[in-house]
């Protein structure tokens, strides 16, 4: 037990990735504030200092206090509160969490769906390919903000009004995810391509291995860095279209506020001078999006220098 | 030669720029969170879309700036009986295509807001007969000596019969059930402007109307009416000057617009009441999860106001820009007192209790109807109630829509919960009760019924007698209030912030009469 684990650990002090990880200090870093922002919204219940959602710990009277270090300040509002006297700090965190949990579905989504359509397009070939492939042509055409809002529009007119609150964060994650596909259709099949000439995949059809064996056991791990990478800086993609959306109105509603939601809320109180309520979801919207670019710009000069 | 041309060609410009710029210094360009919901002078009795059918409809009488009642298309009136009025009518008005305006349009206009789909039925519901003398003399007859009629004519808009004829417009449109008709986006009246272009919730285009009957005492040519529903590109958009006039500043936002030291914040205290209904009549709630109809129990409803902390509201959500209200009518309406406007004092522990006394200790889960776009912050009043109610167990949660939606769905009677705002431009009373309180009443969503109210509003109309009939009103009062059949929260505030050369003389209705009003 002992030493196999030791050899695991050795194994990657020795690996590449290791050690161009250490040498980066931008991937260094950008790591840990992920790392950091990931556990204060996943365990957000146990570190945000109130419940936001909890009407009975609001009190309307100490709405818009400012920033604890200003001058009105209350120590135990440290980024201040928002119009309804929720604390920013914990309404930040618990928005995060919803912004991570829809970008995160949402790139998972069109990942699943992207290589599944990609690899087997480039392993099959044919009239198949032609117009999977076409179709992801005519998909990139179309803006994702706007292929985003359609899919929103349209299941609004489906979805009846009673559930449409329950059901808005998966038609997020639905309309997000689909409008994100084709990067990875694109990418997956180009890999299929290279890969499918090699001897392994020959030496696998000869001794009568099924396609869908041949595909998912033996490509798949093979072009899944490239995909990686798209994914990683995909996240990034995701949340914000998150928040853009949120921000238009049409994301997640404004009871389960999410990032974006955060910004429009504080959007109203810009000009009054109440600045913290959009500056801070606002900045930590930044924050997180550039640490995951940061960190997918890093994986992709070392998982996969030819995309460069 | 060539240089002659070129000259010309640069004097032409410049003149077409000279005449464009003087051209567009005569436009005030208006703004507001939502548009007139249809121009139709008789569907919709609502504030804005009456703002707007001001502009271009005239009615037999109308309010002036000082809110006095004064002619406008009848030049003199009187009763020649108790229960009969002549109006002798104005000879030169002409409508916007040149039709003469005579007793005949009159006489069209008022059966017109009689129908069915009218929503100003209520208004005239007295009247049980308007006939033409001659061609510019209506006499009309009401089923009691009605004390209030000319404040019910000055609504009253006057429309082209031979137009109405002619565009199938003689029936006002269906707005309750989405009827589209050529009247809801054409108009044609007789007032000071006329309606060039319509592109509902994005831009209407008012010009002047050169044969206008009156004294022009403005300096306008065009208004154009943008409506803006995100308060901040509101207030951004006044700010850059690309508006001149915004009649719903955000409370939050005025001092920001008066420091700009180019424009001006006038605030008046709008006769306009903000409360909550709650439906009293139906058996189970429609989003409730009790299986009954809390809101039966006057305990309940007096649970939900004491939870209320109205204060907090004024405070942090209006800036102090209201007034907490105690009934549904506010200072120089007849009937209103100051006892009246007491509210029934904040206790959340009083509240707890109520609601453990009508058999629900642990609250129960409704649905409460917003507009966003209508009242001064309506949608952040109603999360504030929201977060109040949560505070007695009470799980609320928050539909807020846009007004038309909003209005659409409350007269569809899908509201258990909802919020309204309701002001009094007859300045009397019986308008309230009449709209809100009657049993079966149009706007009484709340399903309130009492035969001591309703036998007190037939008082209110048919009684010439000052002292008894002030008697009733006050009766009627009480009795609403004390079984809180309706939730009041607040005497709305209204803020216009305009650019400090334009001159629109604010009004306790919140109507700009654009015909006062000068661009310097």
């Amino acid at each position: 037990m002992d030493s196999q684990r030791l050899t695991l650990l050795s194994r990657i002090k020795d690996s590449d990735i290791y050690f161009s990880f250490i040498k980066s200090p931008t991937a260094i870093v950008s790591s840990v504030i992920l790392i950091i922002i990931f556990f204060c919204s996943f365990f957000v219940e146990f570190v945000a200092p109130f419940n936001p959602f909890d009407p009975s710990s609001l009190s309307l009277m100490e709405a818009f206090t400012p920033p604890s270090w200003s001058e009105k300040g209350m120590d135990k509002y440290i980024l201040g509160t928002d119009g309804q006297g929720r604390d920013m700090l914990s309404t930040i965190l618990y928005g995060s969490r919803i912004s991570l949990i829809v970008g995160f579905s949402a790139i998972l989504f069109s990942l699943l769906l992207g290589v599944t359509l990609g690899l087997t397009a480039g392993y099959f070939g044919g009239k198949y390919e032609m117009i999977v492939m076409r179709l992801t042509d005519v998909q990139l055409t179309v803006p994702s903000i706007l292929m985003a809002l359609l899919v929103d529009g349209i299941a609004r007119g489906i979805i009846s009004r009673e559930l449409h609150d329950e059901m808005a964060i998966y038609v997020l994650i639905f309309a997000i995810g689909i409008s994100e596909w084709p990067q990875f259709a694109r990418v997956s099949r180009a890999a299929t391509l290279v890969e499918k000439n090699k001897d392994y995949v020959s030496a696998s059809t000869i001794i009568g291995v099924s396609n869908i064996l041949i595909m998912f056991k033996h490509i798949l791990p093979n072009i899944m860095r490239p995909v990686l990478v798209i994914g990683t800086i995909g996240l990034a993609l995701a949340i914000i279209a998150e928040s853009t959306l949120s921000f238009l109105g049409v994301g997640v509603p404004p009871t389960t506020p999410s990032l974006g939601t955060l910004i429009r809320i504080g959007n109203d109180f810009l000009f009054s001078g109440e600045w913290w309520i959009t500056f801070f979801p606002a900045i930590f919207l930044v924050l997180l999006a550039f640490s995951i670019n940061l960190l997918g710009d890093w994986m992709r000069d070392t998982l996969n220098p030819k995309l460069n | 030669m060539k240089t002659k041309s070129l000259y010309r060609i640069l004097l032409t410009l410049l003149l077409a720029f000279w005449v464009s710029s003087a051209w567009a210094a005569n436009t005030i360009k208006w703004s507001m969170q939502g548009d007139s919901l249809t121009l139709d002078p008789h569907a919709q009795n609502e504030g804005p879309t009456t703002m707007v059918s001001r502009q271009i409809y005239e009615a037999l009488v109308t309010r002036g700036l000082d809110m006095s009642i004064g002619p406008q298309l009848a030049t003199d009136w009187k009763a020649t009986n108790p229960t009969t009025w002549v109006f002798n009518l104005r000879k030169d008005v002409t409508f916007h295509n040149g039709d003469k305006m005579t007793s005949e349009d009159v006489v069209f206009s008022l059966l017109r807001a009689q129908q069915p789909s009218s929503d100003f039925k209520e208004y005239i519901s007295t009247i049980t007969s308007v006939k033409a003398l001659d061609e510019y003399t209506v006499e009309i007859q009401t089923k009691d000596p009605n004390p209030i009629l000319l404040n019910q004519l000055s609504n009253i808009f006057v429309m082209s019969k031979k137009w109405a004829i002619e565009n199938f417009a003689v029936v006002p449109q269906n707005w309750d059930a989405g009827q589209e008709t050529f009247s809801a986006t054409n108009a044609m009246g007789t007032g000071p402007f006329k309606i060039t272009l319509r592109e509902p919730n994005t831009k209407t285009v008012f010009k002047k109307n050169q044969k206008w009957w009156g004294e022009v005492q403005h300096n306008l040519d065009e208004i154009h009416l943008l409506p803006i529903a995100n308060a901040s590109t509101r207030v951004a958009a006044l700010l850059s000057g690309e508006l001149d006039i915004v009649t719903d500043a955000p409370v939050q936002d005025l001092d920001r617009i008066r420091s700009s030291g180019t424009h001006k914040v006038l605030s008046i205290e709008q006769m306009r009441t903000i409360f909550l209904g709650m439906d009293q009549a139906a058996d189970k709630l429609r989003s409730g999860n009790t299986g009954d109809n809390p809101f039966k129990k006057k305990e309940v409803r007096q649970a939900f106001y004491q939870a209320i902390d109205i204060e907090a509201i004024k405070e942090k959500v209006m800036r102090g820009l209201s007034s907490p209200a105690g009934i549904i009518t506010f200072p120089g309406v007849t009937g209103y007192t100051k006892e009246l406007d007491e509210r029934l004092p904040y206790d959340v522990a009083a509240a707890k209790q109520l609601l453990a006394d009508a058999g629900y200790p642990d609250g129960f889960d409704i649905e409460l109807r917003c507009p966003n776009d209508r009242y001064v912050n309506d949608e952040a009043i109603c999360t504030a109630v929201v977060g109040m109610l949560g505070k007695i167990g009470v799980n609320v949660s928050l539909n807020a829509q846009t007004k038309s939606k909003h209005f659409k769905e409350l007269k569809d009677n899908q509201g258990d919960f909802y919020m309204l705002g309701w002001g009094v431009p007859t300045l009397d009373s019986h308008y309230v009760f009449h709209y809100l309180y009657e049993t079966d009443a149009s706007w009484n969503k709340v399903n309130f019924s009492n035969a001591e109210v309703d036998a007190a509003i037939r008082v209110m109309e048919g009684e010439v007698d000052l002292g008894k009939r002030n008697a009733a009103i006050a009766k009627a009062w009480k009795i609403v209030k004390d079984d809180i059949a309706y939730l009041p929260l607040h005497h709305q505030v209204i803020s216009w912030a305009s650019k400090r050369n334009v001159d629109v003389p604010i009004r306790p209705n919140n109507e700009p009469l654009f015909r006062f009003s000068n661009k310097r």
